[in-house]
């Protein structure tokens, strides 16, 4: 599994093109199922969010269908491991289509960088193939000279869809 | 082909003693027959009155199959009307839930209707004179549900005259439902958090099974629960429990856990797992919710309604209920092998916010499409919808702790992995579905 080795970074502020480099990098950790490298990527505090309700405002007193901290995205990854993870016998795989990220704001004060990312996600599992179309809200920060998730917003254009299983990460 | 339309001894046949044949989850027609008997026979849940808090407000949901709508009348009475325009059958409302305002009116024809569903006026109403149309089913509306229970502020609905009165068909059932009432302050629930729906390609009855079965979970769950369990033992010594861990965790209990919590039986089909204890008795105490009970009920009542630990009750034939978090599951039937699963969830009122966002944190664990745990059980259920295919055998064996006296018992304890209530359940399928017949 040949890809370039997370870069640090030139200088102590990143560059738009290093924040954009590091969200693609982040779908294709997730494709390629790097899904330990892919965790190095969150900070320690990091969530991972996605919302049930179009525009939602409140993970906390409004349902999600993830709202993950660390110690939960790691369970995630063990899980998928396991040898008796039945509903991934076989695996699913999946399959990240990025429009260029773009950088909504960026506040070196606070450590504070977001990106926007319209995306295509494409889960299969046996005979099924699903779409999925999601916006990803990256908030990112420097941590000792590396470049960390401290929230990833998915948004899904049908968040509030009855869906099947959705087993990996978008 | 039919086999089973009119005929009550071929349907009755389906269910024995210790067995049930596989025609009951794969056979469309037996799942026709199931929308047009048992679920019109029974009382089937509706809804919340908090989804219609104001005069005109309603919601579209399913009897069976069958769309029908909740709605709060001018009278500030909960209606529920069939959710179909008498002219040419358009359903009325686009959305599920919203205000009607006064009236509903049909998007196709502009047929008007009041709340109650009674016609209020038609355009161009001169081309029906002399056409007899006063007597046409047309004129009267969309038509209601006659029977309409509203327990408490959870609305049930039968669809048929026939079959059994509102506390008939519940008797000592309700009891799940009054604890999971009595939690708030002020006796009072509301709908909240928003609705999860999970579609599963499986027939309706194997999520209501999988409820009273307790042989399940540290086998199915090994791979959410109890990769929970090892990771947490990873964990620095001394690091506070988190909440995602006090929910999970309990899945992967021993057998003799899930043995000695109990299962009570009542009549038609209701029962619920969690007699002593359950996966919910151990979660840490909400700061501020004790006193606040003790002072509405008394500190021996507050310990009372506190102290019941129901794990899973289910009401036939189709919902679920957590009291002790305050959820409700919805298992909706599609096809044979296709059904909805809306998990709902309530904010007790009057109490700390933490309690719902307990209730959501274990909604998104255990019920999301996107959960781990929903993950492991989806699988057995599809598994056993198309193995079910197998000519090997005909049969699904419910035998475990079966004892030949046990039919004409009720509001019984047993042991906790008892398959007595699948048993239970399918009496009570045979019950409304040959009855009338």
């Amino acid at each position: 599994m040949s890809m370039v080795a997370e870069a640090p970074l030139k200088n102590a502020i990143p560059t738009d093109q290093e924040l954009i480099d590091f969200v693609v990098r982040e779908a294709r950790l997730i494709d390629q199922q790097r899904f330990d490298e892919w965790l190095d990527l969150y900070a320690d505090d990091a969530y991972y969010w996605m919302p049930l309700e179009w525009n939602q405002t409140d993970p906390r007193l409004t349902c999600s269908l993830m709202y993950e901290d660390k110690l939960l995205l790691s369970i995630r990854v063990e899980r998928l491991k396991g040898a008796r993870t039945f509903s991934q016998k076989p695996k699913s795989r999946c399959h990240h289509v990025l429009q260029t990220p773009q950088v909504d704001s960026r506040d070196p004060a606070a450590n504070n960088y977001v990106t926007w990312t319209p995306m295509h996600y494409i889960e299969t599992r046996m005979d099924e193939q699903t779409l999925f179309a999601a916006w990803a809200t990256h908030h990112l920060g420097v941590e000792n000279g590396r470049l960390k998730i401290k929230l990833k917003r998915v948004d899904l254009i049908n968040c509030d869809a009855a869906f099947g299983n959705i087993q990996l990460f978008m | 082909m039919t086999r089973y339309a009119g005929n009550a001894a071929a349907l009755r046949a389906l269910v024995r003693d210790q067995e049930v044949h596989r025609d009951v989850y794969v056979s469309e027609e037996v799942f026709q027959l199931e929308m047009e008997h048992m679920f019109p026979n029974s009382w089937v849940y509706v809804g919340h009155d908090s989804q219609v808090p104001n005069a005109g407000d309603y919601f579209g949901t399913t009897i069976g199959t069958q769309p029908i709508l909740m709605v709060r009348h001018t009278d500030g009475t909960v209606k529920v009307l069939h959710n179909r325009c008498p002219h040419k059958g358009t359903r009325i409302t686009s959305e599920t839930c919203g205000n009607a305002g006064k009236f509903f009116r049909c998007p196709y024809h502009a047929w008007s209707f009041r709340t109650d569903g009674s016609l209020l006026a038609i355009p161009l109403k001169k081309g029906y004179e002399n056409t007899g149309f006063e007597q046409s089913h047309a004129a009267s509306g969309m038509a209601p549900v006659r029977h309409v229970r509203n327990y408490r502020g959870f609305v049930f609905a039968k669809i048929n005259d026939g079959g059994l009165d509102f506390e008939e068909f519940f008797g000592d059932s309700l009891s799940s439902f009054d604890n999971m009432i009595d939690r708030s302050p002020v006796g009072q629930l509301k709908v909240a958090g928003g609705v999860l729906r999970y579609m599963h390609n499986c027939n309706w009855k194997m999520l209501v099974e999988n409820q009273t079965d307790t042989c399940h979970p540290m086998v199915a769950h090994e791979s959410s629960a109890g990769t929970v369990v090892e990771v947490w033992k990873k964990a620095p010594p001394g690091t506070k429990k988190p909440m995602a861990v006090e929910i999970i965790a309990p899945f992967m209990s021993p057998y003799e856990f899930f043995e000695n919590m109990g299962i009570r039986i009542w009549d038609n089909g209701h029962g619920h797992t969690g007699v002593h204890h359950s996966i919910h008795s151990d979660y840490s105490a909400v700061s501020g919710y004790f006193e606040k009970m003790t002072v509405a009920y008394g500190e021996e009542r507050a310990k009372a309604i506190l102290g019941e630990n129901r794990h899973n009750t289910v009401y036939f034939p189709n919902i679920m209920i957590k009291g002790p978090i305050q959820l409700l599951r919805h298992f909706k039937p599609i096809a044979a092998n296709k059904t909805l699963v809306e998990s709902w969830t309530f904010q007790l009122v009057d109490a700390p916010d933490m309690l719902l966002e307990r209730t959501l944190m274990y909604n998104r664990l255990i019920n999301a499409p996107t959960s781990i745990v929903g993950h492991d059980d989806l699988e057995m259920y599809e598994r056993a919808q198309e193995g079910l295919h197998s000519n090997g055998n005909e049969w699904v064996n419910l035998q475990r702790l079966y004892s030949p006296d046990e039919a004409g018992q009720t509001n019984v304890a047993v042991n906790g992995t008892s398959e007595w209530p699948m048993r239970h359940q399918f009496r009570a399928w045979t019950k409304f579905m040959t009855m009338g017949m």
